[in-house]
């Protein structure tokens, strides 16, 4: 048990915590109130912070594989990385993932994280069978969509309020090679990539970068890439050597002309309209996983994420009302990140809706809350909603207006003992 | 090649990131030893999932020395040869306690130096029989030179360290290798109370230097390599101001 000053992925806010690295499930120790689970602490703001952590990195035991129907069975700690390392040269891949593999099965699963193919497959627990939880009384509780149904709708992303994920069952996806056949579409605003989405439903994979500081007739211009597992090939990982960033940048080198600079770049090294590419999963998937401690490019202070979901009925109009604010704002990052998100499931508090996804980052600044208070206006106007894993900023009537079931929520998480054992400063933000 | 390999303190954490890579090599078989059957049971099921051919396990505790003898017979037995010995258990002692406390001193030295003599004892005479393999064995930096805040520690990797050195000089005609492992700090349960700073790393980039020079057949090796260099320097201090230091 050690006390560390330690942050989410943003590395903002910053809290002192006690915590607890257990070597097995049975040392968990959950005697004192108030503790949170946390895996690789990849979520962004305080979801994962609290003055009492429970580290789930030693429990990182893969438990079972059926090579037949590609369920896995593993403990709650252990990574996406380590799956694929595993699985890959098997020709088994994730049936889901976000943009890092440096994440855990009980992260992706207490945040129900979603991919590049959610429109097509849906998110990361549509794909989970089953799952161990350690509840407030210490007691081992299976759910499953057919077994306490109401906890599993709860704790699939259920940000880790509901209890420790010890263990979970997840469906692997068969792959014929490490290879994907990405298609790269120029778009000139925000209304042509909403087009470009829209006629490209079929595609497996399908994600946009765009620009957030054009404005006027480019506003919204983007790349979208489109991308498919390639049947031919080998399932070959790749080797290499991977960067890091040494220590915190100085933040006056993230200035609006900087990224203006970079997204111009970024979006005129594309000539043609369409083109087409052979590339591996990893710079796929996971492009910052490359640079080790990418976060410091943000400086000391952190930065914050902003990442909505603006359901299908506002579409373009709220888009462009959102984007019109932040290229107004000069504020913006080199990773705006657009994507289509498909149907709704029956969690209680996953993000995804049906809908457009934006995700931005922002360093941290004093006038940035003011800023992020404005888009929450926006989004809410226009029926959207504020991805938690990202979040650290966000306020309780934000939050209660655009989660309805939050009340539901509440009676699972005290109907399971929870209220008392799981919180973070998220949820005692969030009024959970 | 599939390999067979004997772990003995299988589920300390340098020893469980070492049976990962084996196992995800595929085609190898392990045999592990440990205290902690849930905790073996766990490792063994783990180490499946990964690719092992095969695995078996064994629930002993290891400073029950009159056990050591059936327990390297039984390994025999049941993988006929044994390619890689790896010898990983062991405690980190609070040096305090130890000061004021004889018996304390004494368990110490029993778990970190004359289990693992005990071991080698048995384990070296089926080896030179064999003609054949590698016993390595991880001891520590803190053997190479007794320091105020851990010399109960150092004194019984000490120990280990110098059997090795002779055993390695026994065993060469036999053609068994026997290496020496040298950690320097490493993060893992053991060493949970420890401010973590720059010289620290993780188990899986120590396990990866053990298979590779397992694989070179080196007789001693510094992991991460830097502490070969730190620990010439702290060796090379004359006793003269060594003792005034506060190391």
């Amino acid at each position: 048990m050690s006390n560390q000053l330690i942050s989410g992925w943003g590395r903002y806010p910053v809290v002192d915590a006690e915590i607890a690295v257990p070597a097995r499930f049975e040392n968990i120790d959950l005697t004192a109130l108030n503790s949170i689970a946390r895996g690789m602490g990849r979520s962004y703001g305080d979801s994962a912070l609290a003055t009492q952590i429970i580290s789930t990195q030693q429990l990182d035991n893969l438990i079972a594989f059926n090579g037949q129907s590609g369920e896995l069975r593993c403990a709650g700690g252990t990574t996406l990385e380590e799956i694929l390392k595993v699985f890959v040269p098997r020709g088994w891949f994730l049936s889901v993932t976000p943009g890092t593999k440096f994440v855990s099965v009980g992260g992706a699963i207490a945040s129900d994280v979603h991919g590049k193919n959610h429109h097509k497959i849906g998110s990361f627990c549509d794909h989970v069978t089953s799952i161990e939880l350690l509840i407030g009384s210490g007691e081992m509780v299976s759910c499953s969509p057919q077994q306490n149904s109401d906890l599993f709708r709860a704790t699939c992303g259920g940000m880790g309020l509901t209890g420790i994920i010890v263990s979970a069952t997840i469906k692997l996806l068969p792959i014929q090679s490490t290879t994907i056949r990405q298609q790269t579409l120029k778009a000139a605003n925000l209304k042509e990539v909403f087009q470009l989405f829209e006629a490209n439903r079929s595609a497996t994979y399908s994600v946009a970068w765009i620009d957030c500081l054009a404005s006027g007739n480019a506003l919204g211009r983007s790349l979208l890439y489109l991308g498919e597992h390639d049947e031919s090939g080998t399932l070959d990982m790749q080797s290499g050597h991977s960067k890091s960033i040494p220590f915190d940048m100085p933040t006056t080198l993230l200035n609006r002309f900087t990224i203006q600079a970079f997204n111009t770049l970024y979006y005129h090294k594309v000539c043609e309209t369409v083109s087409q590419q052979q590339v591996h999963y990893e710079p796929y998937f996971y492009p910052l996983d490359s640079i080790h401690h990418w976060n410091r490019l943000y400086g000391r202070r952190g930065f914050l994420q902003y990442q909505f979901v603006l359901p299908k009925t506002a579409g373009l109009e709220g888009m462009t009302k959102i984007l019109q604010r932040i290229s107004a704002s000069k504020k913006g990052s080199f990773l705006a990140v657009l994507k289509e998100l498909g149907a709704q499931n029956k969690n209680l508090l996953s993000f995804p809706i049906e809908g457009y996804t934006l995700a931005l980052d922002f360093k941290w600044e004093p006038d940035l809350l003011q800023l992020l208070n404005e888009l929450d206006q926006i989004v809410l106007e226009y029926g959207g909603r504020i991805y938690l894993t990202k979040d650290a900023r966000m306020s309780e009537a934000t939050f209660k207006q655009s989660y309805p079931s939050w009340e539901q929520f509440m009676e699972i998480r005290h109907k399971y003992g929870a209220t008392e054992h799981f919180n973070s400063l998220q949820s005692e933000r969030l009024g959970l | 090649m599939s390999k067979n390999i004997l772990i003995i303190g299988a589920t300390s954490a340098i020893a469980r990131a070492t049976a990962r890579i084996y196992a995800q090599a595929g085609g190898n078989n392990l045999f592990l030893v440990a205290r902690n059957k849930v905790q073996l049971d766990r490792n063994c099921a783990d180490l499946q999932v990964r690719g092992a051919a095969s695995v078996h396990t064994e629930t002993l505790d290891l400073n029950q020395f009159e056990q050591h003898g059936p327990l390297i017979d039984k390994v025999f037995d049941v993988m006929g040869r044994v390619d890689i010995v790896l010898i990983a258990h062991g405690t980190l002692p609070d040096q305090n306690e130890c000061a004021a406390d004889v018996e304390k001193t004494l368990a110490e030295l029993n778990t970190n130096a004359i289990s693992i003599i005990s071991l080698l004892t048995h384990l070296a005479n089926r080896m030179e029989q064999q003609r054949f393999g590698t016993i390595a064995v991880i001891s520590s930096v803190a053997g190479d030179r007794g320091r105020q805040s851990n010399y109960i520690y150092g004194a019984a990797k000490g120990m280990v360290s110098v059997f090795m050195q002779g055993l390695r000089n026994r065993l060469f005609k036999s053609g068994v290798n026997v290496l020496t492992i040298k950690p320097g700090f490493v993060d893992t349960p053991m060493t949970k109370e420890f401010d973590k700073g720059l010289l620290w790393v993780k188990p899986d980039a120590i396990a990866r230097g053990i298979i590779k020079a397992i694989n070179k057949r080196k007789g001693e090796v510094y992991l991460p390599g830097f502490w070969a260099l730190i620990m010439f320097i702290i060796r090379s201090i004359p006793e003269m101001i060594f003792k005034r230091l506060s190391l």
